[in-house]
Order: structure tokens, then sequence, then C-alpha cells
């Protein structure tokens, strides 16, 4: 139980404007989650340890290993954004191995139906109508608690990653970002 | 501190009147609400940034309008960003719904390529935005003001 309270869940959010990354960001830090905002949804991939290369082919070790450090238990992005779409990072989340697990929610300004269906079909949690607000903010807590689970009932596994961690890289200090 | 109350009061009258002119909405307490004392300035840094923001935007959309051979395309584009950044937060919150309204049409001309239409467009929602950008920086003077009076 100490532990549950200690880890705070990390927010990464990705959204190309500025201002709706400061909202967010105030959003989540409301709501005692640590945050992290990026401006695209190829800086949310690099972020995530997914590199260019490995985007087509399976996963090397090496971006497994990056995953490894970094802590994200939440990604919400925004839908419209120039380049890859949040929809695509979507996609690309959802094939990889190592991150599909990551509940994923979607924001977007335009209420247009196929597209939230598209969304949720693709494995979204949830799609939030801009501007998001504080109740819906609320509804992500259960999502994470329930990926929590999911983590604490693998934790044999996660166990023998952190031995390996400590093979190939001892003096790596786990990326944490503070609030 | 007589001076004091009465600025509070004229800061409700004139909040109240930017509601009722829709330049601001209820959207805009929600934006409120998330400052505190460990995030003083959020509501300054939000507005500061919209109209950054948007005052690029202007400029760019009038630089489009200016060429001799006018890119459409490039147009609706900034149209489409102005009416984005204008109606996640703005749409409700900083009463740019008026500005939205203008989007809408300034669109409009874009698809049929009235170059009249969105230059008359254009001065619409330069319009608007300086209304809105002025109503803006009064509140938040007042705000100044009564901070500064020991409020």
């Amino acid at each position: 139980m100490a532990m549950a309270l200690e880890t705070r869940f990390h927010v990464l959010a990705v959204d190309d404007s500025l201002i709706d990354r400061m909202l967010i960001e105030r959003l989540l830090k409301t709501s005692s989650f640590n945050v992290t905002t990026v401006d695209s949804a190829t800086k949310a991939l690099k972020f995530l340890g997914l590199v260019e290369d490995e985007f087509r082919t399976f996963e090397s070790s090496v971006a497994s290993q990056i995953h490894q450090d970094v802590d994200v238990n939440l990604i919400i992005t925004d839908y419209c954004m120039p380049g890859m779409t949040g929809y695509d990072l979507l996609r690309k989340i959802k094939e990889s191995k190592s991150l599909k697990n990551i509940p994923v929610v979607i924001m977007s300004s335009e209420n247009v139906p196929s597209r939230i269906n598209r969304c949720l079909d693709e494995g979204a949690e949830e799609f939030f109508l801009k501007p998001v607000q504080q109740a819906d903010v609320n509804k992500l807590k259960p999502h994470l608690m329930k990926s929590r689970t999911k983590e604490e009932n693998e934790q044999p596994l996660n166990n023998k990653r952190k031995d390996m961690e400590e093979i190939y890289s001892p003096n790596k200090t786990r990326l944490r970002c503070s609030s | 501190m007589d001076g004091l109350v009465q600025l509070q009061k004229n800061l409700v009258d004139y909040t109240a009147s930017l509601f009722h002119e829709g330049f601001l909405d209820e959207q805009f307490n929600q934006l409120q609400q998330l400052q505190d004392e460990s995030n003083p300035d959020f509501v300054v840094e939000v507005v500061t940034l919209f109209f950054e923001d948007a005052e690029r935007l202007l400029n760019e959309l009038s630089k489009t309008l200016g060429q001799p051979s006018i890119d459409f395309k490039k147009l609706d584009a900034h149209v489409h960003q102005l009416k984005g950044s204008s109606s996640s937060y703005w749409k409700c919150s900083i009463g740019a719904q008026r500005v939205h309204r203008v989007c809408i049409s300034f669109r409009n001309s874009c698809e049929e390529q009235n170059v009249e239409g969105c230059l008359k467009n254009l001065q619409q929602v330069t319009h608007e935005y300086s209304l809105v950008k002025n109503k803006l920086e009064t509140l938040l003077r007042m705000e100044q003001q009564i901070l500064a009076a020991g409020g």
C-alpha cells in the first residue's frame, strides 16, 4: 500500500498547440499526475523509446531497454497534428509489443462521430472533446488503476527485466519526471 | 479600504459585462480555477500566448492575401488554425465565439476562392480579435490593480 502512495502516475501529453499543452498540463497536475508534454507524435514515440528504424521492424533490445527507463502510465494526445496525427500515434503504440498496454486517450476540438469510433476501435480508452474539462481528467484514474493492477500481476516478469537492466546498465538512473 | 472595495466591485461588473456581450463564457471560469498560489500568473500567461498566436496567424493571413497570386490552400490552412485555436479553449473561454463565426465565413470565402470575401473576412476577424484583446487586457489590468491595493 505504501508503494501505491509514493508512485504518482506519469502521463505523457502530446499536442502541437502550446496553449493546449499548457492547459492539459495544468489539468493533469491538478489531479496529481506527473506530466511530460511533447509537441509532436514523433517526439512522443522517441520519448517512449521507439526509434524510427524500429517502427517498421520488430523492436531491438536497445529500444526495449530505453523503454524500461521511461515509465509512462498513460498517453493523452491531440488528434489533429501536422505530420503524424494522434490516430497514427495510437496505432503505432498499439502495434508495439512494449507499448501496447499503455492506455491512450485522444482529444479533439471537432466532434466527428466516425473519427471518434475509429479511435475507439483502434484501442483508445477515451475520446475527449476539447475543451477538456477537469471532469474528463477525473475519468483517467480508473484506466490507470486498471493497468497498474495488470502490471502488478505481471510482477515476476518485471523483476526479471530489472535484473537485466542491472547487467546491461548498472549506472543508468531511472528517468523520472518531476512535476 | 473603500478604494479596494470599489476596485473589486468594478471588476465584478466588468467581468459580468464581458459575459453578457459574449466575450467570455463559463469556460473562462475553469481557466481561472486552474490558477492558484503555485501558478499565480496562469491566466495572464495563457491569454498572452493566445494573442501572440492570433497575431502571428493574422499576419500570415495578411501576407498570403497580399501575394500577386493567392495560394488559397495556404490561406485555408491558416484560417483553419485560427479557427482551431479559437475553438478549443477559446471558443468558450475568451469569447472567440465571435471570431469562430467569422472564421467559418472565412473558410467559405477560401473555398469559393472569393478574394473580396476573404479580404472582408480578414478585416472582420482582425477587428474581433482587437476587441477581445482590448477587453481582456482591461480585465487583467483591473485584477493587477486589486492585487496592488492589497486585495
